[in-house]
């Protein structure tokens, strides 16, 4: 019996048949407060499947708000998200892959999350917005993560000129002054379609080597994926969709367009991303075909 | 397939790419799309529309066949009743207007005169919630999204007109739809260019409860990708996937009949 959440119309994906992978995903679960829980998972899987999605990398937070705040997940909250992280995993091995979200402001609970995921499979660390990014209390999560060979997904407001209510968020200023503590980390900034003044992050982490961009989030501003190839280059940009994969879609199609270079293209849609997650990830892990330059 | 929103010159809060006709052209070439409904982008912060109108005839006439003038008329401007017959006169299938830009809100007088005008000569009301994601604003752009309460109150302003409504979410096209009555739900269109798609699945669910029959196909260029809409469309779930979308042209018929009768 066919598994119903395979969605295919019987042609090729919508993206090109090559490996697809989406490094900024979340799923839910059934304390987490929607009815619909399985329902949004089906389609994340549906919509992957119809463009192509090989991986999905994703992460729970907490319980989105239900028993916690989404962006300041209680410690309790933390364990059971990644717990159902983990139990997807497990259910679903050849297409996705987790990063294990910790709160830093319970840093020895979030080193002990990190080690306890690790073991059984995690494969990044992912970050909300507990904390400001440049707070020296990052320190030993972001060590931890760079002694592992884990990138670290930090969610990011571009161009915070204040704080937004239920969050204590970081634009790419203070990302960077994490990324300049910790050299050997892949500091992965999320969503620069995901709210805010993506050409400020363009100019604040360009000369921070470290310091990557998923292009994910409902923003599909004309001149934004120019830009930020412009400025940061396709060796430290990556595709993903976060929580409109309409936009992941249409990004795809975009980068098609605008000249971008196919070994360019391939390093967005997967070679970045198999260059900076631990080696075997990916099932179609192959290194990617330009030098790291991150 | 005709894109209903699309517009025509630069945006004072940021830098968009090339944003002129010839471009247009090309890109709905190569999208595979027939012909756009194509506005005046500086028209709707500029105190008087008026120029940027004879700016838009002069700038699509080069493309009369695949580029639409869609003017911008502004109720409150001396006047305005002119602009409205040079639309008539242009073929325009619809104008547009920018209440909250304008510092018109719901239940404005001058809306609704436009309302009913646009409804006696057979033009369409085209209107915008957004230009731009609210956490991404210029400082200056202090407008505000066009409300639910104003489209409302244009919806039952007068049985002959119809009209369109852009870059609208999931939440504002319901708190409009359901408080209207059939009749008055049935004279007004939604585009899709900012409506979500999977996994919250927004799209789906509005075609499933309200008819896809309600929506037109728009995507905000220049402003946004022009692949959005497409994506959108092509993710849609399967008991949806391939649902009709009205046709503009039809839109503009059917306001033009109303108008006769």
């Amino acid at each position: 019996m066919s598994d119903p959440r395979r969605q295919d119309r019987g042609a090729s994906p919508l993206a090109a048949p090559v490996p697809l992978v989406d490094v900024h995903a979340h799923f839910w679960h059934a304390r987490a407060g929607r009815t619909d829980w399985q329902a949004l998972n089906d389609a994340r899987f549906r919509a992957g499947d119809m463009m192509g999605v090989t991986c999905h990398v994703a992460s729970v937070l907490g319980t989105y708000g239900f028993a916690s705040p989404t962006y300041f997940p209680s410690p309790a909250d933390v364990v059971l998200g990644n717990d159902a992280m983990l139990a997807l995993c497990d259910a679903e091995p050849d297409r996705v892959r987790m990063y294990v979200t910790v709160n830093p402001n319970h840093t020895a609970h979030a080193i002990g999350e990190i080690e306890r995921c690790v073991a059984r499979g995690a494969v990044g660390v992912k970050l909300l917005a507990s904390r400001r990014a440049d707070d020296r209390l990052l320190d030993p999560i972001a060590e931890l993560a760079a002694e592992r060979g884990l990138p670290m997904l930090h969610h990011a407001w571009q161009h915070r000129r204040h704080d937004w209510p239920a969050q204590e968020a970081s634009d790419g200023v203070e990302l960077a002054r994490l990324a300049a503590r910790h050299p050997r980390l892949h500091l992965l900034l999320a969503h620069i379609g995901g709210g805010g003044d993506w050409a400020h992050t363009n100019a604040a982490i360009a000369d921070v080597p470290n310091v990557l961009v998923d292009v994910s989030g409902s923003g599909i501003d004309r001149g934004m994926l120019d830009a930020a190839l412009d400025a940061i280059g396709p060796e430290r940009t990556l595709w993903a969709c976060d929580v409109t994969m309409e936009t992941g879609l249409a990004k795809l199609r975009a980068l098609e367009v605008i000249g971008l270079e196919p070994e360019k293209l391939d390093l967005v849609k997967w070679g970045n991303a198999a260059r900076i997650f631990p080696p075997g990830t990916f099932a179609a892990d192959r290194r990617p075909p330009t030098a790291d330059r991150a | 397939m005709i894109d209903v929103n699309t517009l025509v010159g630069p945006y004072p809060y940021r830098y968009v790419p090339h944003p002129d006709p010839e471009i247009l052209v090309r890109v709905l070439e190569r999208e595979a799309l027939r012909a756009a409904w194509v506005g005046h982008l500086p028209s709707a912060f500029w105190r008087d529309p008026t120029p940027g109108n004879a700016m838009l005839y002069t700038a699509l006439a080069p493309f009369a066949g695949t580029l639409r003038p869609v003017p911008t008329v502004r109720p409150d401007w001396p006047r305005w009743e002119r602009a409205l017959d040079d639309a008539v006169a242009a073929a325009a299938p619809a104008v547009r207007a920018y209440p909250p830009q304008w510092g018109l809100g719901a239940g404005d007088p001058s809306m609704r005169a436009l309302a009913q005008a646009c409804g006696a000569r057979g033009l369409t009301l085209f209107l915008t919630v957004r230009f731009e994601d609210l956490r991404q604003r210029s400082r200056l752009d202090v407008a505000g999204d066009l409300t639910a309460a104003a489209i409302r109150d244009l919806a039952r302003t007068d049985p002959r007109t119809r009209i369109i409504v852009a870059a609208a979410g999931r939440d504002l096209i319901e708190e409009v739809h359901w408080g209207l009555t059939p009749d008055e739900q049935s004279r007004l269109f939604w585009d899709i260019s900012w409506i979500w798609g999977p996994p919250e699945d927004h799209l789906a669910k509005l075609f499933r409860t309200m008819g896809s029959e309600r929506f037109v196909y728009g995507t905000h260029w220049p402003l946004r990708l022009v692949q959005g809409a497409k994506a959108n469309l092509e993710l849609l779930p399967s008991d949806v996937a391939g649902a009709t979308l009205a046709n503009p042209d039809e839109i503009a018929r059917d306001a033009r009949l109303a108008a006769s009768s």
